[in-house]
């Protein structure tokens, strides 16, 4: 299945990468030289298998819902890239 | 000192506890071997002041009669590993600067046995690659030459690095990691031992993560024993991470030697793929009548789902990863540009931050994951996966192991496939299959190609008989008396 360059713009815009104008063309050419070759799965037939989700025959462990560690922020700031007392400092999200 | 280097990490193990060396001359003589060396670009960041702070401590312990079983001992550590107070990227530039606040759970086994680090080795930027051409600080170079060429050659990827300085001995061992091959396809173009254990063997805690259900770690070393001693170091139950599996470790060095008389060894047809180079298929051949000399038996089995294993792996990594990848946002840490408003700071932030193989990925995966997508790819994906795991399960209900080639060429030159990126993932053919089922596989250096190459065979387990794989891989290893060394020309 070809992806042309509406769709490499749409899922670059969800993958929050800026991918400038001039790119389009040779990633929707790369992206469908994968996505072509990625198509013979269509030949397995896959009718009444269980989707694989985990490679560990295991139920999910459960812990104690309390806290183990934390109260240090300078180890949480550390690496911020922008900081003002122990808070992050970000974009304005909300208009 | 320099012959130091040379020594196994058993040898130097047994030296060290003999006294016949300390860890600090062991250590310096790899600090110099190391910042000897650049011209391989092996090591993103060397650590020699802490190197030998963590070599005067063990000498101390070791004086003190509390020396651990890899006391002394001066290791790699690949930089997806995060390791405390020290600089862990993962070859990327969107967390080039990253100095974790805490450690990975393998390297604190590691320190907690005693052993002492060199630096951090390079690889493909969040591990995705198979040529070290995707890291951000340039690719690593294989230390072997084609004879009579001086083409720098990969050293494969994504543990190109760790690879390298163990192959041009500047470490006795190093860690890494293995989402598709990563392990074993390095090692079988260095000439070195590498083992992808069982899925839920190593913890994950602390490894940057690419493909979660995918990514595993293990040790890259000279010697099969080597490999087995770091590994006994490295495994073990982890609460931190939910998928670490709540077993007992094994010494895995007591299974290196033991006979693997009557074991029974698969051979996959599927395996004999086409355009195989001649000298590889001989090679598989000759390691089929090292195992038949050695008592095994060799039973052909069926995989009929193999070829399929890339183009799943191709659809559920790249899923996987673009979740996993999506919390570099530029907010609490890592590389941020600035833009106009929240989302243009996020979009900046990542296309400055992540090279063209990371965005293809993510790419893709945000695609396969997309609305209208996701029953017709990421779910088929699982549903293949689960065909690919089942044929393992049957295949194991007649042999004990199987014998493949570990990659379907010897390294080939820098630059040769970086433009076709299918043409590189098929690098993983034989060894992608063991991350979908989760299997334990081990690549072993068996002989070397008409250019004077290493090239390696594999060994695939049962999960969690990485024990049967150390037996196995020592006999191969004996059979083999695999000595050929790179020529020194860095």
């Amino acid at each position: 299945m070809a992806i042309d360059v509406a769709t490499v713009r749409k899922v670059a815009r969800l993958a929050r990468i800026a991918e400038p104008e001039d790119r389009l063309e040779t990633l929707a050419k790369e992206l469908s030289g994968i996505m072509n070759w990625i198509e013979q799965l269509s030949e397995v037939d896959t009718d009444g298998v269980e989707p694989m989700t985990s490679a560990v025959h295991m139920p999910a462990p459960m812990r104690d819902d309390v806290v183990t560690e934390g109260g240090d922020p300078e180890v949480v700031l550390s690496n911020s890239p922008k900081r003002a007392g122990n808070f992050f400092v970000v974009p304005k999200v909300v208009e | 000192m320099s012959d130091l280097t040379k020594l196994t990490l058993k040898a130097a193990l047994d030296g060290l506890a003999a006294k016949s060396f300390s860890s600090v001359e062991i250590t310096q003589a790899h600090v110099a071997a190391v910042a000897a060396a650049r011209a391989l670009n092996a090591y993103v960041l060397e650590t020699p002041e802490q190197a030998i702070a963590m070599a005067e401590a063990s000498d101390a312990r070791r004086a003190s009669g509390n020396a651990g079983v890899l006391d002394g001992a001066p290791l790699g550590i690949k930089d997806l590993f995060c390791t405390k107070g020290v600089r862990s990227t993962a070859g990327s530039k969107i967390i080039g600067e990253f100095i974790p606040t805490y450690e990975s759970t393998i390297t604190a086994n590691l320190w907690r046995d005693g052993a002492v680090m060199l630096g951090k080795l390079n690889m493909d930027e969040f591990a995705m690659g198979s040529s070290n051409e995707t890291s951000a600080w340039g690719p690593v170079v294989n230390p072997w030459r084609s004879k009579g060429g001086n083409a720098q050659l990969t050293p494969g990827g994504s543990s190109g690095g760790s690879a390298s300085a163990v192959a041009a001995e500047l470490c006795l061992g190093a860690t890494a990691t293995d989402t598709g091959g990563s392990i074993r396809q390095p090692a079988s173009f260095t000439g070195t031992v590498g083992i992808k254990p069982t899925y839920g063997r190593c913890s994950r805690w602390g490894v940057v993560a690419f493909a979660s259900s995918l990514d595993q770690a293990g040790p890259m070393a000279r010697t099969v024993e080597d490999a087995a001693i770091l590994l006994t170091s490295m495994a073990g139950h982890d609460p931190k991470d939910s998928t670490s599996l709540p077993v007992e470790t094994p010494d895995f060095a007591s299974f290196v030697g033991k006979s693997v008389k009557g074991l029974r060894i698969g051979v996959p047809k599927e395996y004999r793929v086409d355009n195989m180079p001649p000298e590889i298929d001989a090679l598989w051949e000759q390691g089929i009548a090292w195992l038949k000399e050695a008592g095994c038996e060799i039973v052909e089995v069926s995989l009929p789902h193999t070829k399929y294993a890339l183009p799943a792996y191709y659809i559920v990594a790249p899923a996987e990863a673009s979740s996993n990848l999506a919390r570099y946002d530029g907010m609490r840490y890592g590389l941020r540009v600035d833009g106009a408003n929240l989302t243009d700071t996020y979009e900046k932030s990542r296309a400055a931050g992540f090279g063209d193989e990371v965005k293809r990925r993510i790419l893709i995966g945000t695609y396969v994951l997309s609305a209208g997508y996701y029953d017709a790819y990421y779910l088929k994906a699982l549903k293949v996966r689960r065909r690919i795991a089942d044929d393992f399960d049957q295949a194991f209900q007649k042999v004990d192991a199987l014998l493949t080639p570990t990659a379907p060429s010897a390294a080939f030159s820098l630059g040769d496939r970086s433009d076709d990126p299918v043409a590189m993932y098929l690098n993983d053919i034989f060894t992608v299959t063991v991350n979908l089922a989760g299997l334990p596989g081990m690549s072993v250096p068996a002989g070397l190609d008409a250019n004077g190459l290493p090239l390696g065979l594999q060994l695939i387990g049962r999960a969690l008989d990485e024990g049967t794989l150390f037996s196995l891989g020592g006999a191969l290893e004996k059979a083999a008396d695999f000595r050929a060394k790179p020529q020194k020309w860095w």
